[in-house]
């Protein structure tokens, strides 16, 4: 084990395979010199050059277009954005390119494409760059989306993803890139479409993702203290679904809360809702909550933003209202 | 034929240029009569006086080079060696169809062939073309990928984006134009201050030239010494052929809104007539032109039946191929 990082976690990864396969490139913004602004690739055009560390102009459709052409040929590209909201100005290759050619062509490419994009509020950024976007990615078929929160997940899935021959949209959170943890040495490889059993509990079930999933911990740990014991899954991947994990675990709890930083309308979480009510209805205790982040867009001033994505005393308050136990003292 | 004529050609290959024109145009005339009868879902948008364009450009690639294409992409994957039995086939929705019908007229696509798809995003293919260009770069493999775009995706912001990045590192592709004039109903004049697209290379500092896309001969010179310089890695050159559109925007649309000039001129200036007549005074015979015609139309037919008779695809196959491993959960309902 090492500790590192959930930012050196992603750049050993990703190392890792450009090392193991010459196919892999990189391409975006800032990659070479700097090393892009989070340091994902730092020391990268160094150690592999100008041919596979390719640093462009601020052209994000036409980098992320020009990467889904690379991948029709076989090259496996990894593009980073800056920021997942820039998804604007680069959705038509992802959206109607990337997801739709393996379809489209009858099976004639694959688009081994991964699109890793910082996302997430907390670091007062506004508006523009602090979005959770990965409701929008999901409800597009074709695309593997993943949303990593512990850093030897995040190491293991930057590979999985590398060596998926499907477009990948793989978000990390920004406040996670400091996070130190210790990550296994070696070859580890978590398998996309796995989640994980973070804490174990029999009294409600919380299925998060990304940096929520330190949110719930601490909630847990609150709500240990009121006598409820509270599992939680890191999905860790949102397409495809890991959903044996969730459906043993709502049998087991039989109460289920789905915490989401992005927005609640229409966001992932309405969706895992729907398909626990559809189709383990019978097992229910309660009916599925959502806590989420409000609907609107991130505001910068940091008592405004704080509001807008969940706390960890919003979730502890839903589990206690989920399980009538909203008088219980902490 | 005012350039070309002074070079000399084999007849063998002038008289390939006529066959690829003549199969184009019969395959797009061939898709219309199936439209107009209610036989084809979905549009059509037929390539239908382009042909000169498109075979002349063809005609300079290597086998190993790639194309990518457009929403009037027909005559482009016939000239890059699509067979138009399963091109028809891909247009009538049927099994065989190059997409097994998943695609349908505006993505005929052929990997093997190097034809990276038709695209029915505007301007998409601008970009997709740039990375297979930055796949040979990655590679170092000598393939060049010529990228066909109309007038309308010329002020698309992928068109900057992505001849800028080319440029800017050399890469071996060649941006063609097919200047039709019209982007759907819009004259390309009224919506654009510089004369020519061409001129535009300037800005990226590449070679750009606006050539008469009905004269095949003219077409493949510009586009041979762009792929030359592409494969030596001297980097992408603008090619923009003048050319005409002599249908609608899709089957359907009657285009009242170009002047009747517009096609008169069009009329006088086909590639197939004229290039017809070139060949006449080249010395070659009526009975071999008509032979050749003969055969693109034996040809078309047969593709016909072929798209005819073949199945529609089993329904089962609706949510095969959205991953490559399939994943019932991901795709179900």
């Amino acid at each position: 084990m090492s500790r590192m990082s959930v930012s050196a976690a992603i750049r050993e990864g990703m190392r890792e395979e450009m090392l193991r396969d010459e196919r892999v490139i990189v391409i975006g913004e800032d990659l070479g010199l700097m090393g892009s602004p989070f340091a994902i690739t730092k020391g990268f055009l160094e150690e592999f050059g100008p041919r596979r560390v390719i640093e462009t102009p601020i052209a994000e459709s036409g980098f992320t277009g020009m990467a889904v052409g690379a991948a029709m040929r076989g090259i496996r590209p990894v593009v980073e954005l800056m920021y997942n909201d820039f998804i604007g100005d680069a959705l038509d290759p992802v959206m109607n390119q990337a997801a739709k050619l393996r379809y489209m062509t009858g099976g004639q490419v694959s688009i081994p494409l991964v699109i890793r994009a910082p996302m997430g509020a907390g670091r007062r950024n506004a508006g523009q760059h602090s979005a959770c976007l990965e409701a929008l990615f999901t409800h597009i078929p074709g695309l593997k989306v993943i949303c990593p929160s512990s850093a030897a997940d995040a190491k293991a899935l930057i590979k999985a993803a590398i060596r998926d021959d499907d477009p990948v949209i793989f978000l990390e959170h920004k406040l996670l890139y400091a996070k130190k943890e210790e990550v296994p040495d070696g070859e580890h490889i978590l398998p996309i479409g796995k989640a994980c059993v973070r804490r174990t509990g029999s009294d409600a079930t919380i299925l998060t993702w990304s940096r929520q999933v330190y949110f719930a911990l601490d909630a847990a740990a609150e709500l240990e203290r009121a006598g409820v014991d509270t599992e939680i899954i890191d999905l860790c991947t949102l397409v495809p679904l890991d959903w044996e994990t969730i459906k043993a675990s709502v049998e087991k709890t039989h109460n289920v809360l789905i915490l989401e930083e992005g927005v609640k309308r229409g966001g992932v979480g309405a969706e895992l809702s729907a398909q626990i009510t559809e189709e383990l209805f019978d097992e229910l205790d309660s009916p599925v909550c959502r806590v989420a982040g409000l609907n609107v867009c991130s505001p910068f001033s940091p008592p405004l933003e704080d509001a807008v994505f969940p706390q960890v005393h919003n979730t502890v308050d839903a589990v206690l209202r989920l399980l009538n136990r909203a008088e219980a003292k902490i | 034929m005012a350039k070309a004529e002074v070079k000399t050609y084999e007849k063998a290959f002038l008289l390939d240029i006529y066959r690829d024109m003549v199969r184009i145009r019969r395959f797009e005339e061939k898709a219309a009569d199936c439209f107009t009868k209610g036989m084809l879902a979905g549009n059509i948008h037929l390539c239908i006086g382009q042909e000169g364009t498109v075979a002349g450009a063809c005609k300079a690639l290597e086998k190993g080079d790639y194309i990518t294409s457009t929403h009037r992409g027909h005559g482009h994957c016939i000239g890059k060696g699509a067979k138009t039995n399963r091109a028809m086939a891909e247009i009538f929705g049927k099994a065989t169809g190059y997409c097994g019908g998943k695609g349908g007229s505006m993505h005929i696509v052929d990997v093997s062939l190097g034809i990276l798809g038709a695209n029915g995003i505007v301007g998409a293919g601008i970009s997709i073309a740039t990375g297979s260009a930055l796949a040979s770069k990655v590679y170092g493999d000598k393939s060049v990928t010529l990228c066909f775009f109309g007038d309308g995706a010329s002020n698309h912001g992928t068109f900057h984006e992505s001849i800028n990045m080319a440029a800017a590192w050399n890469l071996p592709v060649v941006y063609l134009c097919e200047n039709n004039g019209y982007g759907v109903s819009v004259a390309i004049n009224s919506i654009m201050k510089t004369k020519t697209i061409a001129v535009r290379a300037k800005a990226y500092d590449i070679p750009g030239v606006t050539v008469n896309g009905n004269d095949p001969l003219e077409v493949y010179e510009a586009v041979k010494k762009a792929v030359a310089l592409a494969r030596e890695g001297k980097g992408p050159s603008l090619i923009e052929c003048m050319t005409y559109r002599h249908m609608g925007h899709y089957m359907g649309d009657t285009s009242w809104y170009r002047p009747k000039e517009y096609m008169e001129e069009a009329r006088e200036k086909d590639a197939i007539d004229n290039f017809r007549k070139y060949l006449s005074g080249q010395g070659v015979s009526e009975s071999k032109l008509n032979s050749i015609e003969q055969s693109m139309y034996d040809e078309i037919e047969a593709a016909y039946a072929f798209a005819q008779e073949s199945p529609y695809p089993d329904v089962e196959t609706v949510t095969q191929n959205m991953y490559t491993e399939e994943n019932e959960r991901c795709v179900a309902r």
